[in-house]
């Protein structure tokens, strides 16, 4: 990859927070690493190396508190890093913040809306922010409105706006500079179902025009569906980083028998264990079920079920072909929903 | 950059635009009231008020200090409330804080749309004052103080109200009124001059910690002529050094609220 072709660039990112803030999870300082930092606090993000192109769709996948929004801070020069270093269109976040705010539109998890101002002035002032003429914040006001179905609310307070409405507002004020990169926290997070397409369609047709998205997500059909090039993230460090389908690969032709059990799923995860001999078969016990990751599921199921009776009774059987979750599953032992 | 500092700037007027009826009765209310019960119904229900032997009439020296408080007060409600609500529960400040300018540009924009704000108070009192007294006030204006003092005693108040708005937490809204508003204004040398005070030595000196001596004894040297008030240049003085420290208290409190 050239450099030219690069948006996002972090090397090394590191970010320990002294003392743990409001909703932040994390985890103690230096876990497992011997170069860790050695000062108190939560490690966010751990030496996190992150490149982005240029009009790529990229994902953060991982579950709340893994250091996606801490990272999306630090690049949006909200949070400072502890150490490491990231730029963004080539400019220092951390000596050039003015600079690097430019080149960068944000959607961030609360809505940040200008309570004060209409639908329209709310796209209109952060136009003017950001140094256009009245008349071009004007024209981009009118036409983002319209683009984004929100015109016949132009007048309208922010207050009166769905979730919806006022999460499309949000990524039309954030598009509305033509920022080199768009950061998405959680863009869906609290959306109903047909919201959440609705935002998806517009990324969809904003990537469409060139736009380079950055995104975080703890929802994987989310990072399958929209992203080109995803990281899965976990305690604030990269654990595999590839397109969706070479993620998913990884499992091999493997998928996922999932059991559903009433009694010690620890024991039945050994016991299962025991009776599947083959090399590259995986058996985890996760919140009362237990995942086996295994080629030629049909054959084995029998005797799985039967290996895991042992242990209690078993209420439900699935057999999957691998997603994401199995992905992430495989590599943490944990789910993405905790 | 200052094509987006004045962005911010006008936006924040239009905002006090489409709330202007709010922002009168804001500015409007409390000279009004204050002139109406100091110098209309005391006077004519005999009340004594304003401290013996003195040569002027309490309703002239008041004006002063009623001046001073409208700025104060502003600096207050135009900054502080708004700051405590938006970094507690709207967190709309985001929204500002990531238009093209360093940090400490934003939070200086705030402090001059307090001032602008504090400014417009000031100027209201004097119709007020003009109108409402049973007895006449006299007004004696020194233009170079006035037009030197005002803007600075506006840019103090909207740097205390930055700190005051950075530093205390949401929950406790009514602090704000019960240890700052309340000591600030009945000690704030605004019914009497500083020099009156003489006979309460303790008095005299604890209250030099407040700016708004300053700021109502800076106006009595601009407004009035025969009422005592402190040197000029303690004046001068104490409102730009309390100016700048408020300033970087507020400006500490900004950055810690929104960088982490």
């Amino acid at each position: 990859m050239t450099p030219a072709e690069e948006v996002v660039r972090a090397e090394q990112l590191t970010k320990v927070f002294r003392t743990p803030g409001p909703r932040r999870a994390g985890r103690p300082p230096g876990a497992g690493r011997p170069d860790g930092p050695s000062s108190d606090g939560l490690v966010a993000v751990d030496h996190l190396d992150l490149q982005v192109r240029r009009g790529e769709i990229f994902g953060l996948l991982g579950p709340n508190g893994a250091g996606k929004s801490t990272t999306i801070g630090i690049l949006t020069t909200r949070v400072l890093p502890t150490s490491g270093r990231a730029l963004v269109a080539g400019v220092d976040v951390v000596r050039s913040p003015a600079r690097v705010k430019r080149h960068i539109g944000v959607v961030s998890q609360t809505n940040t809306l200008d309570r004060s101002l209409s639908v329209s002035d709310n796209l209109y002032y952060h136009g003017r922010y950001f140094g256009l003429g009245r008349r071009e914040a004007a024209r981009r006001a009118e036409e983002l409105l319209e683009r984004f179905r929100l015109a016949d609310r132009a007048n309208a307070p922010v207050l009166s706006l769905s979730g919806g409405m006022a999460q499309r507002l949000m990524v039309a004020r954030a598009v509305l500079h033509e920022p080199e990169v768009l950061f998405l926290d959680e863009p869906t997070a609290g959306l109903d179902p047909q919201s959440r397409l609705a935002l998806w369609d517009l990324v969809r047709d904003l990537h469409a025009r060139g736009q380079t998205v950055l995104l975080t997500t703890h929802y994987m059909e989310e990072a399958d569906q929209l992203c080109e090039r995803l990281a899965i993230i976990d305690h604030g460090r990269i654990l595999a980083q590839d397109t969706p389908a070479a993620l998913k690969r990884t499992l091999g032709d493997r998928s996922e028998i999932r059991l559903a059990l009433a009694g010690d799923a620890q024991q039945a995860a050994s016991l299962v264990k025991g009776v599947l001999a083959s090399g590259d078969a995986e058996v985890v016990a996760l919140d009362g079920t237990v995942r086996c990751f295994v080629r030629d599921a049909g054959s084995v199921l029998p005797t799985v079920v039967a290996e895991a009776s042992r242990a209690g009774t078993v209420t439900n059987v699935t057999v999957e072909e691998p997603t994401l979750e199995s992905v992430f599953i495989r590599l943490t032992g944990r789910d993405l929903r905790e | 950059m200052t094509r987006t500092f004045l962005a911010l700037l006008a936006r924040d007027l239009r905002v006090l635009r489409s709330t202007f009826p709010v922002f009168v009765i804001r500015v409007v209310m409390q000279p009004l009231l204050l002139v109406f019960v100091f110098t209309y119904v005391f006077p004519k229900i005999g009340q004594a008020i304003g401290g013996s032997g003195s040569t002027t009439s309490f309703s002239t020296v008041l004006i002063a200090g009623v001046v001073a408080l409208s700025i104060i007060f502003q600096g207050i409600q135009g900054v502080a409330l708004n700051l405590v609500q938006e970094f507690g529960y709207t967190k709309e400040i985001e929204d500002r804080v990531l238009a093209p300018l360093p940090i400490w540009a934003v939070a200086a924009e705030k402090v001059v749309a307090a001032a602008l704000q504090g400014l417009v108070a000031a100027a209201v009192v004097f119709p007020v004052a003009a109108f409402v007294p049973a007895t006449p006030v006299h007004l004696s204006v020194d233009w170079p103080v006035l037009v030197t003092l005002a803007p600075l005693a506006a840019l103090c108040a909207g740097a205390l109200g930055l700190a005051i708005g950075t530093l205390i937490p949401p929950q406790q809204v009514a602090l704000i009124f019960a240890i700052i508003v309340l000591p600030l204004t009945f000690l704030g040398a605004i019914y009497y001059p500083w020099q009156a005070l003489h006979p309460i030595a303790w008095l005299q000196y604890l209250v030099l910690v407040n700016p708004l001596v300053y700021m109502s004894e800076g106006f009595r040297a601009a407004l009035t002529a025969g009422v005592p008030h402190m040197a000029l240049l303690w004046v001068y003085l104490a409102v730009v050094g309390f100016g700048a420290l408020l300033w970087a208290i507020g400006l500490w409190g900004f950055r810690r609220r929104v960088l982490s």
